[in-house]
């Protein structure tokens, strides 16, 4: 961290930005970019873009193969698989965007106070994570949902609630690094309360890798997401949600490849391109791997 | 699909779940005693929090017993039974009691111990998953070492995108598309299930392992079978865990391949291969030993959507199974199994490196 500490919006933006160039000289994570951009592009104007209306029972053209008239085909209901998908990318921003809004700040509230208090406190939330971190994303986004009772909200808020150790984590890493600065014993010289060093002077110094963190784990988020859809846990139909789709195709999935095939290069191209991005940013990050040469 | 905190790069493993693997731990009494607290306070934790989810449920777990007919009496009677009544403190004790003592409820559907249950599913789970990360650490290792040695140069590209594809295929999709292809179209695999209906029961006992099982039996038909039905699932499942293994043998490689002692050796005229094999590869293989563990735990995960589009009758499919009829002390063990196994894979990653590193000693 060489930027200087300031309490403001600039120690975010300024990597940020760096980052993003770095992510567009890449050309996978461009790729990824892309795809991300067209993802948004797609759920802001799907109204414009779906030939049918998405939930449209056409019992006359049941499980007519791609082409003629239906780019995708469609399903045993008779509706276009195709316009399923558009609509469908809503749910998978949603998604990525609520799990995001839930996950961060609680990983940064509980990572940056237990870094920053320290002591019993830091110990017992530590712990906490530990168990969480114990068991793999789906798992326990399954316990929850079944505790629930299945249905999109409920899945995402399961895994918001299987996904916000690591950040947590990863946001008291860093408060260690910056309770020890000199601006925070400044700020605490001049009489700030704990509670308002945390927020201005140690939050804003977080953000940045939280911000990166999230990115990485939104794959994750969409795998996990069309897995409980698949298991009948998540979206529930008529939904137009990717994973239920598959769930209802898979029953005519011998004779009707496209129910399951369309629904499910969606799910394999949007967590590609996360995935993709991921990686250029972890490699844009880790300065080990910048210095890295080939083999002599 | 790996765990979720799992490491992203060589340096994040310091910053490991439990913590435990990098500290090097001697074998100190102190140390020792400080780690069994610690898992100790951990396991306590896993219980509180499968108790907490199993007493979220919306299913009212008397009714589920009694049925919608029962009469008030019937309804009280099993609600005192089942300890309902008490204070919740003291029902998360008696559940507490009840797994140490190895009693983890009985299961609805079957009428079985749950613990029983499980334990008849597991070794279809632990054949699949075995067969898995053989497939995928021989992968990923090998993917991994030519990255790492081409890197930046299209073998390098290539095999980020290959190993990417895996991680983001997701998983029941892909055991689908595998289905229809190698199954229905080309026939050159067994479909679901973990042998042809035709053999079902022929082999039973000892380990419970199919494989083994037929061979010992010396029922070459039955294993033929067993292996072509085995050999789809654990491909995809070896796959989409052999990104990560990739990643983290291309990471510990480039480490190696940057230090002086690689520039020495290939000046001192040593091949490229022997290099790369005999010198750098040899001193990341404790590493390796780490992430593989850690991988196999993280196939129960994926076990769960690929048992369940193989109708392969493990581990997984038993989870979703009774998640669906709202079984719930079934997934709460299930859950607490998995969270055990998950915090023993971690344990002993962490022997392993003290075994296998000299330095550690």
């Amino acid at each position: 961290m060489t930027a200087l500490p300031r309490s403001t919006g600039l120690p975010l933006l300024r990597p940020l930005g760096n980052i993003l160039r770095a992510l567009l000289r890449n050309p996978p994570s461009a790729f990824g970019l892309t795809i991300i951009g067209l993802l948004l592009l797609i759920a802001l104007f799907a109204p414009l873009l779906a030939t049918h209306d998405p939930h449209a029972v056409d019992l006359d053209n049941t499980l007519r193969p791609p082409g003629g008239g239906h780019l995708f085909g469609t399903d045993e209901l008779g509706r276009d698989i195709y316009s399923r998908l558009v609509f469908g990318t809503r749910i998978t921003l949603r998604i990525i965007a609520l799990v995001t809004v839930i996950v961060g700040p609680i990983g940064l509230i509980i990572g940056t106070a237990s870094g920053y208090v320290g002591g019993l406190f830091d110990r017992i939330m530590m712990r906490i994570t530990d168990i969480f971190l114990s068991f793999p994303a789906l798992i326990l986004s399954l316990a929850f949902v079944a505790a629930l009772g299945p249905s999109l909200n409920n899945a995402i808020i399961a895994i918001a609630l299987t996904s916000w150790p690591p950040i947590a984590r990863l946001a008291r890493a860093e408060t260690l690094t910056f309770r020890a600065t000199d601006y925070v014993a400044a700020a605490r010289l001049q009489g700030a309360s704990t509670l308002r060093i945390i927020v201005r002077s140690i939050m804003p110094m977080c953000l940045p890798s939280v911000v990166i963190r999230l990115t990485l784990n939104m794959a994750t988020v969409i795998l996990t997401a069309a897995g409980l859809g698949f298991l009948g846990l998540g979206a529930q139909p008529p939904l137009p949600e990717w994973g239920a789709m598959i769930a209802t195709g898979r029953r005519y999935m011998i004779d009707s490849w496209w129910l399951v095939t369309f629904p499910g290069l969606a799910i394999l191209l949007v967590s590609l391109a996360f995935n993709l991005v991921g990686d250029g940013l972890r490699d844009a990050l880790d300065p080990r791997q910048m210095t890295g040469r080939a083999m002599p | 699909m790996t765990a979720q905190d799992a490491p992203e790069t060589a340096s994040d493993i310091s910053a490991n779940p439990t913590g435990h693997r990098q500290r090097r731990l001697r074998l100190r009494p102190g140390r020792i005693l400080g780690q069994v607290i610690s898992i100790a306070v951990t396991l306590f934790g896993l219980l509180l929090l499968t108790f907490v989810i199993g007493r979220m449920m919306p299913v009212d777990p008397v009714r589920a017993i009694v049925g919608e007919d029962a009469s008030p009496d019937t309804y009280m009677q099993v609600y005192r039974q089942l300890g309902l009544d008490r204070p919740l403190w003291e029902q998360f004790l008696i559940y507490v009691g009840d797994v140490l003592r190895g009693d983890f409820g009985t299961s609805i559907r079957t009428g079985r111990p749950v613990i029983e249950d499980i334990l008849a599913v597991m070794p279809a789970t632990i054949e699949l998953a075995t067969f898995a990360i053989l497939i995928g650490a021989g992968l990923g290792i090998t993917l991994g070492v030519v990255a790492a040695a081409n890197k930046d140069r299209w073998p390098d590209h290539l095999i980020r995108i290959v190993s990417l594809l895996g991680h983001s295929m997701p998983i029941f999709w892909t055991g689908m598309i595998g289905l229809i292809l190698f199954y229905a179209v080309l026939g050159w695999v067994g479909g679901s299930g973990r042998v042809s209906d035709f053999y079902l029961g022929l082999v039973e006992g000892p380990t419970g392992l199919l494989l083994i099982d037929s061979l010992l039996a010396g029922e070459m038909e039955v294993f033929r079978s067993a292996l072509r039905h085995l050999v789809l699932p654990a491909s995809i499942l070896g796959y989409a865990s052999a990104a990560y293994i990739t990643r983290m043998t291309r990471s510990f490689m480039l480490d190696q391949l940057n230090q002086e002692y690689i520039t020495t050796a290939r000046v001192k005229g040593l091949s490229r291969s022997r290099t790369i094999w005999g010198h750098a590869f040899v001193n990341i293989r404790v590493q390796l030993v780490t992430i593989v563990a850690l991988t196999y735990g993280g196939l129960l995960e994926g076990a769960v959507l690929i048992e369940t589009v193989f109708a392969w009758p493990g581990f997984g499919q038993y989870l979703t199974n009774n998640l669906m009829i709202g079984d719930m002390s079934a997934v709460m063990t299930c859950v607490l199994l998995v969270g055990v196994i998950f915090i023993t894979l971690n344990l002993l990653s962490d022997v392993l490196y003290r075994v296998f590193d000299p330095r550690t000693r």
